[in-house]
């Protein structure tokens, strides 16, 4: 009996050897209710008492031997099946993926919106107000009479006599501080128009972004250094600013403001056109006469204001060369922002 | 302004810096360059030469061979095809290797033979336009003894001989600095701005001591003194008109001002120097030796200078003598006293107007000139005499007439000294700096400001723009340096900043179709009247009711767009035109509504165009708009009911729906009409969208609120029914979710089918309904027989057919 079970055992171990073995047919020839081991178990009962568990070990034995030679098998079996599987089942990673949709805002959207989340972060406000406007309100609160030779009707388009469309986002400050006792801290960008033909640098619409503080104690170092700041972030922090003396009728002392240019860091080059340096906008302290006209007492208050052109700074930052570019709307331009 | 730095030198001293510097340093104080340009910087090796001798070349009948005498120690052999040049003459000779304007380089060589070891130069050559040198031929050679040029040494620079020895520098000058139009004005600002010396002239005129006066000749009566403050006159009898010297040439032509004659050159001298126009005109011209200052009568006539007819009106001022005006005050004189050759006795008169009147008859009459330009800005009546004088100066030292004893100056009340204060603690408070008060007081005296004591000053005649502390304050500043500014920040009240909740909802929006996938554009808010009927707009809609503007730069933008829809679809159509496929597009901007009473401001409510260009034909195109809207609407939390509208006529009929909410509407959707759609020239279907932003941001819900989620399983059913094509399926789903009652929670089509099988007219119509109950599971039966009941009611009512 125990030759007949050695001999099954390596009859089965030398079964399950083989590659081709089935395996099923092999644990049912085996280890099956009808299979060789229980057969030979059946016939333990005729074994005298003493032999009984000597055989019964070996017996034991060699069913784990095969059983777990066999199980070896089938993990080895069930792993080839998976790898097989997942052979199959291989992508080929370099086929573009199914296409979501991505919009894109306008460029003019992207850098005004910049624009604003600076000054949002130092306490502005956004202000807005009507692109068709009084001429009061564009020009005369603003201490630009109606003789005054920075008025020149070429440049400004006029509904009736009394009415135009803004010239610049000027006026809104003339509605804030009408409306509002200092302090008073916002910007208001929005549409202007002047009456200059389309081409590479003029449209008869553009944006502007104008900003004006007003309170107690305000001063030119304070534009300064709100300037300043302004330029380090929307340029870079390496970014210097220059102040120019300039004329405006809304504003005394007044200033044009130059950036370094963000290519070269000033040294010159095409871009800033040799001078290392990039006009970018308009700015000073806010005219006595403008803060009468608004109820603002300026021996109490003063304030200052700045306004840039965003197309100015959108055509900059993403070097774009044609201003007209903005307003054509082709998606082959819109879809690179 | 153009500035001469040679003739800024008559009044200052800057040589020994570099002109970029002194660039910079003038743009610092105030005084922007703009840039500048040295003179007779592209010429090389151009010198003045003597023709020693001349003959014919052997090798030719017209050419000569000449020795000249170029002040080296050998002379020079050139060969010239000119037939103007003679033995003796003084004349431009280009020593290979030499440079002139334009590039030209001229080496040595050989013509026909001879050797040519440069090169004789032509007027235009050296760089010099022919007027400039009144008796040079244009087309032969520049014969420097011809045009007075003849005493010039051998050798000696061409540029120099010829005065191309400078430097100019062009100033943008702004509004508020009319004083600064001037060299002398100019001259004031390089003195303070470089701590030099200013060296001013007093004209002196020699007395003619002849008995003879200026009132034997004139009366003068200033009629309108409202416009005009000041009114002199010098006579100057013998008049001898001749071209002006060449450095008096030179020095207009660097200007930018022809030079003409020796008197008209001397008004512009002095306009140009001083800041001061001055009008000359023949006195033989005057009739009744009266010159009357009027406003011009309604509709009288005016020829100017230039030969151009002019009428005028009551808001314009003219120099008239007793029948006729003689000049458009400050503007231009008139041809009929203009300066002539034949001129015997000449009136300069330098008037003072007031700038307005100046500039509104300028612009009237479309004329703007150098003179004008000065008047609009407003010019020092203190400044009127010394340049007067200055002219007759110069009569004299041109011997361009006899300087007649005596002056007319009609003067009535005389300008007022202005007087500011400084108070150097407020105007630091102000700037935010720390700037020494002696500097501040000895700023304001270097810049003519005279010290009262006790902190007041005298504001010069010239300096109309200096009245408050703003403007003291400037002054300081521009001296001592913008840029020594510190940069200090806003450090007072807190402020508290942030969009506004309407701000925040137009950002939404943009940012929900930008992930949508849609891309921004902007546009033009004006737009052509004519738009209106390429999107079939009825004659009377009150959409064509648009702000007009009076002085547009064309028809194409000459109305405020009511509506966004022409604007997108122009850009769809350009878009389309260029093959960029399946554009979606949106737009958020301003229309302008004009109301009944125009002398009020129209409404300029925000709207929101969306617009595809279908370019695959996918049929789709309306649906895919109204799910970026439906999309939008969720975002805004809105509900709205899509209305089937058949009477826009932008739209197909067919294919159109209003946006409803409750009782507003918040816009409108559709496939455009096939004749819009052939106005745009469009070749495949396009869809628009045009909502009101304002009333979406009144319905507009972000009051968040969290609401718990369901406990327990949903139970779903799909089926399918057959049901007349006019049934919309909006009808449909509001229907089976009253029947279905409170267990329905979602509905959802999944399908339309046509087909033979359905027949015709009919469609059938594929469902997925969602049940759930808040207390319980639903169980299968439950689910079954609320749907059973829906159907039976949908049957009843729209007689629909079920499908197996």
């Amino acid at each position: 009996m125990k030759e007949t079970l050695e001999k099954i055992k390596s009859a089965a171990l030398a079964e399950l050897a083989d590659k081709d073995a089935d395996l099923e047919a092999l644990r049912i020839k085996y280890l099956g209710k009808k299979g060789e081991l229980t057969a030979v178990l059946r016939g333990m009962g005729q074994l005298p008492a003493e032999e009984r568990p000597v055989i019964g070990q070996l017996a034991n034995d060699v069913r784990a031997a095969i059983e777990e030679a066999l199980n070896a098998r089938l993990d080895e079996a069930k792993e080839a099946a998976l790898r097989q599987k997942l052979q199959k089942e291989t992508l080929d990673v370099t086929v573009p993926g199914d296409e979501a949709p991505v919009g894109h805002l306008h460029p003019l959207t992207r850098i005004q919106r910049e624009m604003e989340d600076i000054f949002l972060g130092m306490g502005f406000s956004i202000a807005e107000g009507p692109e068709v406007e009084y001429d009061y309100y564009n020009f005369q609160a603003l201490n630009i009479p109606p003789d005054h030779p920075a008025r020149d009707t070429q440049d400004t388009f006029y509904i009736t006599e009394n009415i135009l469309l803004r010239s610049q986002t000027s006026p809104v400050q003339v509605h804030v501080m009408e409306s509002q006792q200092p302090p008073i801290k916002i910007i208001s960008p929005g549409r202007v128009y002047r009456s200059d033909a389309v081409d590479a640098t003029h449209s008869p619409l553009f944006h502007q972004m104008e900003g004006m503080v007003i309170d107690k104690g305000v001063t030119m170092s304070d534009l300064k250094g709100t300037l300043a700041m302004f330029a380090r972030r929307m340029f870079g922090e390496e970014t210097k600013i220059r102040f120019r003396p300039h004329h405006f009728p809304f504003t005394e002392p007044s200033a044009e403001v130059d950036v370094s240019c963000f290519l070269c860091g000033g040294k010159g080059c095409r871009f800033c056109k040799g001078e290392g340096w990039i006009e970018i906008l308009g700015a000073g302290m806010v005219h006595p006469n403008v803060l009468r006209n608004c109820n603002i007492d300026p021996d109490v208050y003063s304030g200052y204001a700045f306004g840039m052109g965003i197309e100015r700074i959108a055509l900059l930052k993403y070097h774009i060369d044609d201003m007209r570019l903005l307003y054509e709307n082709d998606t082959r331009f819109l879809g690179q922002f | 302004m153009k500035l001469s730095m040679n003739w800024l030198a008559d009044f200052t001293d800057v040589s020994d810096v570099d002109i970029k510097s002194y660039c910079d340093r003038m743009t610092d104080t105030g005084s922007k360059v703009e840039g500048y340009e040295i003179l007779g910087d592209e010429i090389e090796n151009v010198v003045a030469g003597r023709v020693v001798s001349m003959a014919h070349h052997e090798n030719s009948d017209h050419l000569w061979v000449c020795q000249i005498d170029c002040g080296e120690s050998s002379l020079r052999q050139i060969v010239t095809g000119a037939q103007n040049v003679h033995e003796g003459d003084i004349v431009p000779v280009a020593r290979a290797v030499a440079k002139l304007p334009g590039g030209v380089v001229i080496k040595p060589g050989k013509l026909r033979g001879a050797a040519a070891d440069g090169m004789l130069c032509a007027v235009a050559e050296p760089g010099l336009p022919t007027h400039d040198m009144p008796g040079a031929i244009a087309d032969g050679i520049l014969i420097l003894n011809d045009v007075g040029l003849g005493d010039a040494v051998p050798g000696t620079d061409i540029r120099e001989v010829c005065g191309l020895s400078d430097k100019m520098v062009e100033f943008e000058i702004t509004s508020n600095r009319p004083d600064c139009l001037s060299v002398i004005g100019l001259a004031r600002e390089t003195a303070v701005s470089f701590g030099r010396e200013l060296k001013l002239h007093t004209p002196e005129v020699k007395s003619l001591s002849d008995g003879d006066d200026v009132s034997r000749y004139l009366k003068v009566d200033v009629k309108a003194t409202d416009l005009c403050f000041r009114y002199a006159a010098k006579v100057v009898k013998n008049v001898r008109i001749a071209p002006s010297p060449l450095w008096l040439r030179m020095r207009l032509r660097a200007a930018g001002v022809r030079p003409i004659n020796n008197i008209v050159d001397i008004t512009n001298y002095v306009m140009l120097e001083y800041g001061q126009p001055m009008h000359a005109f023949d006195y033989a011209c005057l009739s009744g030796s009266h010159i009357i200052v009027r406003r011009a009568a309604d509709g009288e006539t005016f020829v100017s200078l230039d030969d151009k007819p002019h009428t005028l009106d009551g808001t314009m001022l003219v120099i008239a003598d007793e029948q006729k005006p003689v000049a458009l005050a400050g503007v231009m004189g008139g041809a009929n006293s203009e300066i002539t050759d034949a001129t015997k006795t000449v009136v300069f008169a330098p008037a003072m107007t007031q700038g307005p009147s100046v500039s509104d008859s300028g612009k009237k009459r479309g004329m703007r000139t150098e003179s004008s330009s000065r008047f609009e800005k407003g010019l020092d009546s203190e400044n009127c005499m010394p340049a007067l004088c200055r002219a007759c100066e110069l009569v004299q030292m041109l011997d361009a007439g006899d300087v007649v004893d005596g002056v007319i100056d009609e003067y009535p009340v005389s300008k007022k000294i202005a007087e500011i204060t400084l108070d150097p603690a407020k105007i630091n408070a102000f700037l935010g700096t720390d700037i020494p008060a002696a500097f501040m007081e000895e700023t304001l005296e270097k810049l003519w400001f005279k010290n009262l004591g006790g902190g007041r000053f005298a504001v010069p005649s010239f300096r109309d723009d200096v009245r408050c502390m703003n403007d003291v304050a400037e002054e300081i500043i521009r001296m001592y340096g913008y840029n020594a500014l510190p940069d200090t920040l806003f450090s007072a009240s807190a402020t508290q900043g942030g969009r506004t909740r309407h701000q925040n909802y137009e950002k939404l929006i943009r940012d929900t179709l930008v992930g949508a996938g849609l891309d921004e554009i902007q546009t033009f808010s004006f737009i052509s009247p004519k738009q209106y009927d390429r999107i079939g707009l009825a004659a009377d809609s009150t959409l064509r009711r648009s702000v007009v503007i009076s002085n547009p730069l064309g028809e194409d933008t000459s109305v405020m767009r009511t509506t966004l829809l022409p604007s997108m679809l122009d850009v769809l159509s350009t878009n389309c035109n260029v093959k960029n496929r399946n554009t979606a597009l949106f737009e958020c901007a301003a229309v302008y509504l004009q109301g009944e009473d125009k002398t009020k401001l129209p409404e300029e409510p925000k709207h929101l165009s969306v617009g595809c260009a279908d370019s695959d034909n996918t049929g789709r195109s309306f649906y895919r708009v109204k799910g970026f809207v439906e999309a939008l609407l969720r975002v805004s939390r809105i509900s709205a009911d899509f209305v089937a509208c058949r009477d826009n006529p932008t739209f197909h009929p067919g294919r159109c729906a209003s946006i409803v909410s409750g009782d507003k509407v918040l816009g409108v959707i559709g496939d455009i009409h096939p004749s819009v759609s052939a106005a745009y020239g469009f070749s495949c279907p396009v869809t628009l969208c045009e909502m009101d932003v304002e009333a979406l941001y009144a319905l507009y819900d972000d009051d968040y609120a969290y609401k718990s989620l369901p406990r327990f399983p949903a139970v779903e059913r799909d089926f399918s029914f057959v049901c007349e094509e006019t049934l919309e399926i909006g009808e449909i789903e509001k229907s089976m979710k009253r029947f279905g009652g409170k267990l329905v929670e979602t509905i959802k089509l999944f399908d339309i089918y046509r087909g033979p099988q359905i027949g015709e007219g009919k469609k059938s119509v594929s469902f997925a309904v969602m049940l759930r109950s808040a207390e319980k599971s639903l169980t299968d039966e439950e689910a079954d027989s609320t749907v059973q009941k829906m159907l039976k009611k949908l049957s009843e009512t729209f007689g629909i057919a079920l499908r197996s």
